[in-house]
């Protein structure tokens, strides 16, 4: 699988919390526009990833570029500057304040409040809940809207590429199609989307790339349809291991 | 100035008009109460209503209690007083000019004591802010600089009019007032209140999301300092004489942090309503039953009262009942996630749909 135009391009990386590289040569890129999936099991290096391409820790070897420029070493308020956010796994609003403080506070770097409330509006107008619960305190909301808030809230960034971190975690089913529902909408809006799931059916077939990560390496690579129908990702699931790494890569 | 029109466009009208009706009670006071007994009350409680402004502009913002911001006043009185006797200033209303001076030697200090307490967490913070106070008081008593336990005279007035000699310290109180709550204003609706409110809410979260964490929380206490080292100026020019004891008085932080607690912690009006009740009473108890005292066991029946029945404080159960009695919803919301057949309810998902091109399949 080639492409073209990538926005965020991994080459090599090796990175780990100090106790060994959890990452081990991982390559792959995230095209542009594009909703690109990590699949694996418990332990495959998906967080690590993550927190190597926000900034979070440093890759010991090799390169991430993001559009074309290196990222890999830059500190995670660096990374945030050049337009890759995070939303995190676990609920991250803050449960005191209103909906509207915690949207707000995604955009707490820029100092032009016009610019802020400019991106607010348009973020009302894509996300209902945003205005209808302005003034709701975050923490008497539902976990699907709390999610939501969340999507908001990094938008207010206006960023190029959007991390979610497992945002299917802990939600029904009919919240879960409205949350991937939000994720089709921000793609639409020109925003690429990088995907690390559990959920590997609901995300690769929510994607156009998918990326099989096991024991800190690249396994599988291709569309995403193309990763969901390889005979070896059900095998992968069920605690076993791709026997030829060739599959669609 | 464009940020102090936008506060006051984004303001109701209803607010509007309280805040100019309060500004009009305050300017007259003394020409209509004229007893210098009253006034004199009316200085204290305005100077304390802005001191737990500034005090809850960092505490309740922040979740860091602070017991040492009584520093900032003995601090701004002493700088008031050392340099208005060093360069022999003449006791005159230009005198009160010094005051913001005195307010920056007060956030001077507060760089050095916040640099110190802030590496700790909140627990720990309010024990440390404890010590460090009385450190600054040991250094007061013993320090040639604040004349040691025997303090120092200030210049006072003399050709002053006996029967409006309180007015320019009342109205140089209400400046004061005036300008605190109008910086709280601004910072609660800037970003930089916004990450205040988030450390306040979850530090780490906060901490994650890139906020920087330490640099906030000690700039808002740098700020908080201003506020009450120039109302530790003006006290030294009401009083006079000032002694380590009386300026940097444990009480105050007591006093600041109980008007903010029952008037409502976080908010504008909680620690004004606090202050102008808490400390009219003291004052009235010191000047009228000559009993120093008694205010410390009414403090805590009041507080006693207010944490039973109010535990939010004053301000905000009074605009929860408000707000029940209207119909607004305070409680929970969840989405419906289920088909079971439920009595009917509004739709919970509205607000769900995502309204922007190509969110369908």
């Amino acid at each position: 699988m080639t492409i073209t135009d990538p926005i965020l391009s991994l080459d090599g990386v090796c990175a780990g919390y100090g106790g060994g590289d959890v990452l081990q040569g991982v390559s792959f890129e995230v095209n542009r526009g594009g909703i690109t999936c990590i699949v694996g099991p418990n332990g495959a290096g998906k967080s690590t990833l993550l927190a190597a391409v926000t900034g979070l820790i440093k890759p010991r070897v090799g390169s991430i570029k993001f559009n074309g420029e290196t990222i890999s070493g830059l500190s995670p308020r660096a990374v945030l500057s050049k337009g890759v956010v995070l939303v995190p796994q676990n609920h991250s609003l803050f449960p005191d304040m209103t909906v509207r403080e915690n949207v707000e506070l995604g955009a707490y770097t820029i100092k032009d409040r016009q610019v802020v409330k400019d991106r607010r509006d348009k973020i009302e107008e894509m996300f209902p809940v945003v205005r209808s619960k302005a003034k709701d305190k975050a923490g008497s909301l539902s976990g699907g809207q709390q999610r939501l808030v969340e999507f908001a809230r990094c938008l207010m960034l206006d960023p190029s590429l959007v991390i979610l971190d497992e945002p299917s975690m802990g939600l029904d089913p009919k919240t879960l199609h409205v949350v991937f529902q939000t994720m089709r909408a921000m793609n639409a809006d020109g925003r690429s989307i990088l995907l690390v799931e559990q959920n590997a059916k609901a995300g690769l077939k929510a994607s156009s790339h998918g990326v099989v990560l096991e024991n800190g390496r690249v396994r599988l690579l291709g569309t995403g349809r193309e990763v969901l129908e390889h005979p070896e990702i059900a095998t992968l699931y069920l605690g076993g291991s791709v026997e030829a790494a060739g599959g669609v890569r | 100035m464009s940020a102090l029109t936008k506060t006051f466009k984004s303001m109701s009208k209803a607010k509007l008009a309280a805040v100019v009706v309060a500004i009009a009670v305050i300017a007259v006071f003394p020409l209509v109460f004229t007893n210098p007994t009253v006034t004199e009350i009316a200085i204290f409680a305005l100077m304390f209503m802005a001191t737990s402004s500034a005090w809850n502009g960092f505490a309740g913002s922040s979740g860091y209690f602070s017991l040492g911001h009584a520093i900032f006043f003995g601090v701004g009185a002493y700088a008031f007083t050392i340099i208005a006797n060093d360069f022999k200033m003449a006791p005159t209303s230009a005198l009160f000019f010094l005051m913001p001076v005195a307010g920056v030697f007060a956030m001077v200090a507060a760089v050095g004591v916040g640099a110190v307490a802030l590496r700790t967490k909140r627990h720990t913070f309010v024990v440390i802010t404890i010590g460090i106070f009385f450190i600054f008081q040991l250094l007061g008593f013993n320090l040639n600089v604040t004349g040691g336990a025997s303090g120092l005279q200030v210049p006072t007035p003399s050709n002053w009019n006996a029967a409006t000699f309180n007015n320019p310290f009342y109205y140089a109180a209400a400046i004061l007032l005036g300008f605190t709550v109008l910086l709280y204003w601004i910072i609660k609706r800037s970003a930089f209140g916004l990450q205040l409110l988030s450390i306040r809410d979850d530090e780490e979260r906060a901490r994650g999301l890139g906020v920087p964490v330490w640099r906030v929380k000690l700039s808002a206490f740098v700020v908080s300092a201003f506020p009450v080292g120039m109302a530790g100026a003006l006290f030294a020019y009401l009083i006079g004489q000032i002694y380590p004891q009386t300026v940097f008085n444990p009480l105050f932080d007591l006093s600041w942090a109980l008007m903010t607690l029952v008037g409502g912690i976080g908010t504008i009006v909680g620690p004004l309503l606090g202050g102008v009740v808490l400390e009219s009473i003291q004052q009235y108890l010191n000047l009228y039953l000559s009993n120093v005292d008694i205010y410390l066991i009414i403090y805590g029946v009041v507080f006693l009262a207010v944490m039973f029945w109010m535990p939010r404080g004053i301000v905000p159960t009074v605009v929860g009942a408000v707000k029940r009695r209207r119909g607004t919803p305070t409680g929970p919301t969840s989405i419906a996630t289920s088909d079971d057949k439920q009595p009917a309810k509004p739709d919970q998902t509205a607000g769900l749909i995502v309204t922007a091109k190509g969110a369908t399949e």
